[in-house]
Formats: structure tokens, C-alpha cells, sequence
């Protein structure tokens, strides 16, 4: 069983990426369920989808504790969500900070990146930040930062590279997708 | 057959196109809309989005009589306002097979309670099918139009949030197309006189008694033995939790019709496994059944009647096994919040400046009631903050003065438009806001009567939401532009001065909408900014406080200018 959670912002493209990895998976021959979110949530709230892969999935959700892989599309949602992987699993986190509106209020303060790896530590050693923004910019589409990170998971994980490219030729829009290949590249090549 | 990646929604809709279904009413609701909106795809199936469940179940019930297959998709909540059609048409029967979805929320996800929907089917006499994942929606979508014709009875589908939205593998087939039957002219079985209904009462008890035998050899309920110890009962994806926590350490009676519930196979079950655990969520629907048999089980004594399961959950409840995660880290909370260039920011601004009371409604807009907006102070259901704002008013007419009803357009054509008719009728001094963006937006950006365009695209007449108000008998209507936030005011201010009932309607197209152009972002002069923090009070995610001064997202700003007209210092600029 491969167990990968998504976690972002509403609105920042959990879904395409959910996506993308139930396309990847389903071309290595496995039963795949994804769980997305959708109605209110995903209005800027936290928003987490689940992709599970395996000879047969029964639930669709990552219980905690069990997850492989967490992308993180956001810097606080990689702290709030790194519960959730299992003793050295893999996070992949986008450096972007997205400050939520407790603390725009003063209610609460966004935590320092020193703060954020020191809970992950807790966790993982194995996680990687990205500027996925920046790669997505510099790729020409500001909303690739998903497929971006995706490119930083792709050369994390022993998949071949077309498996990850067909996948994002069947669920990126034809009019979108040479941005996102680039993002996909840029990410996947980022040191 | 190639298998595909189906969210249960999806799948649910191509059940319908296989199985010849011709004719959907719907209105949207978080999780269902997507069954309508895929099933919309597909050129033989007419879909339509009514404004709101009860027309379209009446809709889908015109489409049976007149002899084809019908469907219509509904959340929870939904179900209450079809209720009227739903409990009577269990009487009449169907012509064309007739099938009813009705998607639950545990855990709240996008809904203002979570109800066991499983209880209307009890109620009503109303079989109900219960997926489990997405090979289950497009099989049982099918399986449901063939109960239907076989028992002559309306057939629920209950979907759940986590069924409605995981995607799963699905292997399809080509469509059937049943002849359409013609309308069946059958006074006796379709006029639901006193007369008749007693008679046809008596056939619904006779179908409860078919069903009854017909549910204890269906394979949509199936039994699964591996280890005996344990056997579980369950339905849809708490069957899947179950299957999750126990693997073949225990054996399960997955049931695919939740009502009525098969007695004797739940017996024989039990029987064979030394131990019965019933695992749903919500109400112990199954377990009241299993216990009225005088079997012996357990099951909301282990669990909660509240909120969602999870595979960990059962895992340790049942076996006593802790899973091995961390404790989460302490993090601030993201609570969803009002998109930047949200047209409904500058109301709910104004609203809160000037303290009013507001009986808010369901829909994006019920966003406002969260810091620092905070302008809302009930909401209850589609359609009730005008009803509320008049039941105030006739206790405390000094209220009117200070109350604003909030509503949005399809919220208001849904069930606003009876509100305000009492409003008018009965003589309260209300005032009434229609939020228009143009869009039923909570749920994904679905056409209504006022947009112009149908579900299939085509055009359509527009409601003029003004026009109906008047015509209603409001004498004092009138529009603004709710990003021209002294214009929101004065109007506010003139008609809770008012004596008569009044609307104001805030018409600006909602910021997600393809068609609605995106400014270039605003910036802060960072010499002028004096951080006065009056900015942050529209609640914008693009803006917060940086070490200096205020910042703004460029990459989430939709250059609505609002920060603009509140910031005194004059440092929001556009470059």
C-alpha cells in the first residue's frame, strides 16, 4: 500500500494533483482511490485529499500515521498535516506561506520556518522545500506551483519520468500544459 | 473493459446513462451536484438544475409518469424541502423507473448539520441503496431503476461525503435504452385523493412485504467470512473503514440496501461469527434493527453517534490497538474565509460597522459570520433568514430598525421568494439583501433561473431579482454595487429607517468566475502605511502584516480595490 496526502489551501489545486498521482498509479497497475474535498472548505480553508495505491484499497482515507508521501502546497500545512506520516516518510513542501486568517487577525502568528522543520524533524528527516511558486512563475504559469512540487516528488520517488509526463498529458488542459511541463521540470530538477 | 478513475458522483451518473436514464432535476448541494453535472454531459440524458429539490423531484416525477427512466441528486438537507413529493409518490408508484439520490455529511464538511438520511427512507417506505465506493454508485445507480420498475416504487441512492468524492476504479459498459412507456393516464394510482391513497396505502404495505423477501437474497447485500470471531455490519464506506481496521480478521454482512434490512441474513450471520459489531456513522439505524431482533450486538457503545470513522478509530475501539502516529503540532487554523475580490466583502464590511443584526443564509456568503467580519447573527437553512428578520420584527418591531435578512440569488430563489411574500402579506418592516454574484457559487458555480443559461448551456430567461421583489408587492427596491461600500451604506441606513418592507439587491458577479476580469494587484507604499490595521477588518487572505507594514499577496490579489477605499493614509496603491 502506497499512502500519499495532499494538503493546501482551498483553491491552490490539490485536486489536479490528486489527480495526477491517481493517473500515476493507475498506469502501475494498482487499485487506486483518491478522497477529494470539495463545497466550503475549499474557500481558503486547510484542505486535505488522500491518494491510496495497493493490490486493493478498501478505505479511501490515510489514517494517521500511515502516510508515505505529504505534499504540501503550503508551508503551515506541512506542519499542521506532518502528524500524519508514518516514522521517515516522505514530505515534499512548497516554501510559499499563505498566512491564515487567525493570523491576518493578531489572533495567532505563523510559525518561523525554524519552527516549522523542528516539528517536522520530529517526524522526518527525509523532506525537501521548494520555491514552487517561483519555479511556477518562472515556467510562466503561477498556478503550476502543484505540478512543480510535483516534479520535486517525481525524482524522489522510483517511477520512470514518461509514467509522471503521460499523467500530466491526461489530466492538465491542453491549453495549460506546456507551462506545466516546464513547471514539472523545473521542479523535478530542483537541487 | 478498460477500468477508469470515477469520483462515486461521477460514477453514480454513468450508472444513469447505462441504464437509459432520460431526464434529471436537481438542485446543487455539497456532495451531491456532481452527479448531475457529469450526468449533464451525456447528449441522451436531458438535466436540468430547478431552483430548488422539491421542484425537481415533481419534475422527475412528470418524467416517470410519462413513462421514462428519472433521477434527481440532492444533498441531506435537500431531502427535506422534496420531502412533500418524496413520501407521497412512495404511494403512487412510478411509471419510468424513478430514483432518488440523496447525499449525507458527516463531519459537517460543507453543511450546516448532519442527518442520517437512511431515516427518511424508513419513514417514507422508500427502499434505499447504499454504495460503498465507485464500482458501487454506477452498479447500484443501475440496480436502483431495475427495483424501481420491478417494485413500482420510488428507490433512494444514499451517498456519503467520502463515497460522493473519492475516486475510484469503475469498469463501464454501453448504455441500454428502455423504451419510453408513454405517460400512464391512471387516475386511481397517481391522484393522491384520500380515496385513493388508502387504497394504494394498502399497496405499499404489500411492496414493503416483497421488498422485505426480495432484500434477503439480493446480491447487493453480500456476506464475506474470513475469521469468525469477529463479524461486522456495515454499509457503504464504513464498510470500507471496517475492511481497513480488520482485513479477513473478521467477517462481514456488507449491506447494500439499508432499508428495509434483511432479518433473516442478519441472523443467520450472527449466527455464524461469535461476535456482532455494527460499525455506521450517525445513528444506530442498524443496529435498532439488530437489537428489535433480539440479536445480540454492539456498536454505538463502542463508537459515536457524532461525526465521521476512520480505520484507526474502529482499529482501537474494537481491538484495542493504538495506532502509531505523532501527536499533530500545534498550528494556527485555516478556517475558510471569503475569496480575495469576493464581492461579498464589502457588504458584510458595512454590515459590521454599522452593527446591525444580520439573519444570514446558506451559501458562500454564510462566510461572513467568521472574524473579523463577524456581521452575522443566525442561519439556520436555505430561505430562513428572511422568515427569521419577519418573526423578530412582529416580537420587537424596534428590531427591523437594526436587522438586515442576507440572502443570496439562488438561495432567494430557492425558498427566499415565500419569505419575503409573507414579509409583504403580513405587514413586517424588514429589510432584505440579495447578495446576486451572478452564480450558485458554494457548490461550484451552477447556473440558476437568474444567470441566463441553462445546465446544458442554453440560453434562458433571466429572473430580474428586482422585478420579482416588486411584483412580490415590495415597494422599496433598489440596487447597489457592494464594491461601493458608502453606496452599500446609505442604502443600508435609508431602508432600515424605513417602514415598510424594503430590498436592496447587491448585484457584482462572483470574483471565481471566468468572465469576471482580474485587476492588476494593489501594493502598499510602505512609507505611508501608518499599520492601522483598518485594511486586515475586510478579512482579505491577500493582505496581512509583515515585519514593516502591511503586504499584499500579488499572487492572490484580484485588484478589487476595496483595501483601497478603507485605507485612510492612502497607502494601497495600484502600480
Amino acid at each position: 500500500m502506497y499512502n500519499v496526502i495532499i494538503a493546501g489551501v482551498g483553491g491552490q489545486g490539490s485536486l489536479l494533483a490528486s489527480r495526477i498521482f491517481g493517473n500515476v498509479f493507475l498506469s502501475l497497475g494498482y487499485d487506486v482511490k483518491v478522497s477529494e474535498v470539495h463545497g466550503m472548505s475549499q474557500r481558503g480553508g486547510s484542505v486535505i485529499t488522500y491518494v491510496r495505491a495497493g493490490e486493493r484499497v478498501a478505505s479511501p482515507l490515510v489514517s494517521d500515521g500511515e502516510c508515505d508521501l505529504l505534499l504540501a502546497l503550503e508551508e503551515l500545512e506541512a506542519l499542521r498535516w506532518a502528524h500524519t506520516l508514518k516514522k521517515g516518510g516522505k514530505l515534499v513542501a512548497s516554501s510559499q506561506r499563505i498566512a491564515p486568517m487567525p493570523v491576518i487577525t493578531g489572533a495567532a502568528s505563523y510559525p518561523t520556518h525554524e519552527q516549522v522543520t523542528a516539528e517536522i524533524e520530529k517526524v522526518t528527516s527525509d523532506y525537501l522545500f521548494l520555491p514552487a511558486e517561483e519555479l511556477a512563475e518562472q515556467a510562466g504559469i503561477a498556478r503550476a506551483s502543484n505540478v512543480a512540487l510535483i516534479g520535486g516528488v517525481s525524482a524522489k520517488l522510483d517511477i520512470d519520468e514518461k509514467v509522471w509526463l503521460d499523467a500530466l498529458h491526461a489530466t492538465v488542459p491542453q491549453r495549460f500544459l506546456e507551462a506545466n511541463l516546464k513547471a514539472f521540470e523545473l521542479g523535478r530538477n530542483y537541487k | 473493459m478498460d477500468k477508469k478513475l470515477f469520483i462515486g458522483n461521477g460514477a453514480v451518473a454513468r450508472g444513469l446513462w447505462e441504464a437509459g436514464c432520460r431526464f434529471i432535476s436537481s438542485y446543487p448541494g455539497t456532495p451531491s451536484t456532481e452527479i448531475t453535472e457529469v450526468a449533464a454531459e451525456y447528449p441522451e440524458i436531458y438535466a436540468e438544475w430547478a431552483p430548488n429539490e422539491k421542484v425537481a423531484v415533481e419534475s422527475a416525477i412528470g418524467a416517470s409518469l410519462a413513462g421514462a427512466r428519472a433521477f434527481s441528486a440532492m444533498k441531506h438537507v435537500g431531502l427535506n424541502v422534496a420531502a412533500d413529493p418524496v413520501f407521497t409518490v412512495s404511494y403512487s408508484g412510478v411509471n419510468g423507473g424513478l430514483v432518488i439520490a440523496v447525499a449525507d455529511d458527516q463531519g459537517m464538511h460543507s453543511s450546516q448539520n448532519e442527518q442520517d438520511s437512511r431515516n427518511y427512507a424508513k419513514a417514507s417506505k422508500i427502499p434505499m441503496l447504499e454504495p460503498a465506493d465507485s464500482a458501487d454508485c454506477r452498479a447500484f445507480a443501475m440496480a436502483a431503476y431495475e427495483i424501481s420498475e420491478k417494485f413500482d416504487t420510488p428507490v433512494f441512492l444514499r451517498l456519503t461525503t467520502r463515497v460522493a468524492h473519492s475516486q475510484g476504479l469503475v469498469e463501464c459498459g454501453e448504455r441500454s435504452e428502455p423504451a419510453c412507456k408513454g405517460f400512464d393516464k391512471n387516475p386511481r394510482k397517481y391522484v393522491m385523493n384520500p380515496g385513493n391513497a388508502k387504497a394504494r396505502r394498502v399497496v405499499v404495505a404489500e411492496r414493503e412485504k416483497a421488498l422485505d423477501e426480495f432484500v434477503e437474497t439480493t446480491p447487493l447485500n453480500r456476506v464475506e467470512y474470513f475469521d469468525k470471531k469477529i463479524g461486522v455490519i456495515a454499509a457503504g464506506v464504513a464498510y470500507e473503514y471496517a475492511r481497513e481496521a480488520f482485513g479477513e480478521r473478521a467477517s462481514y454482512l456488507k449491506l447494500g440496501i439499508v432499508y428495509p434490512l434483511p432479518s433473516a441474513l442478519i441472523r443467520e450471520f450472527a449466527a455464524n461469527v461469535d461476535e456482532l459489531i455494527i460499525v455506521e456513522e450517525l445513528d444506530g439505524f442498524i443496529e435498532q434493527h439488530v437489537r428489535a431482533l433480539g440479536v445480540k450486538c454492539r456498536g454505538k457503545e463502542l463508537f459515536t453517534y457524532i461525526g465521521e470513522y476512520s480505520a484507526n478509530m474502529l482499529r482501537e475501539r474494537v481491538l484495542g490497538e493504538k495506532p502509531e502516529a505523532a501527536a499533530p503540532a500545534a498550528a494556527p487554523a485555516r478556517p475558510p474565509v471569503l475569496c480575495p475580490g469576493c464581492p461579498h466583502r464589502g457588504v458584510f464590511y458595512v454590515l459590521h460597522k454599522l452593527g446591525v443584526n444580520v439573519c444570514g443564509d446558506i451559501g458562500c456568503y454564510t462566510l461572513g459570520a467568521a472574524d473579523p467580519l463577524t456581521a452575522m447573527d443566525t442561519t439556520i437553512c436555505m430561505g430562513a433568514s428572511i422568515g427569521i428578520a419577519h418573526g423578530m420584527d412582529k416580537i420587537d418591531s424596534s428590531l427591523s430598525r437594526k436587522t438586515v435578512a442576507v440572502i443570496g440569488d439562488s438561495t432567494f430563489m430557492h425558498s427566499g421568494l415565500t419569505g419575503l411574500l409573507n414579509v409583504v402579506y403580513n405587514g413586517s418592516t424588514a429589510t432584505v439583501m440579495i447578495l446576486d454574484n451572478s452564480i450558485t457559487a458554494m457548490t461550484g458555480h451552477q447556473q440558476n433561473p437568474a444567470t441566463a443559461l441553462t445546465l446544458k448551456g442554453d440560453p434562458a430567461p433571466a429572473l430580474d431579482l428586482a422585478g420579482v421583489c416588486r411584483a412580490l408587492g415590495v415597494k422599496r427596491v433598489r440596487e447597489v454595487d457592494p464594491f461601493d461600500l458608502a453606496a452599500v451604506e446609505s442604502a443600508l441606513k435609508e431602508e432600515l429607517a424605513a417602514e415598510e418592507p424594503s430590498v436592496i439587491v447587491a448585484k457584482r458577479p462572483c470574483a471565481l468566475l471566468k468572465t469576471v476580469e482580474r485587476k492588476p494587484p494593489l501594493v502598499i507604499d510602505a512609507a505611508k502605511c501608518v499599520k492601522c490595521k483598518q485594511c486586515l477588518k475586510l478579512g482579505c487572505p491577500a493582505i496581512s502584516l509583515a515585519a514593516e507594514s502591511m503586504v499584499i499577496d500579488h499572487t492572490l490579489c484580484t485588484g478589487c480595490g476595496l483595501c483601497e477605499k478603507v485605507c485612510k493614509p492612502g497607502a494601497i496603491v495600484r502600480r
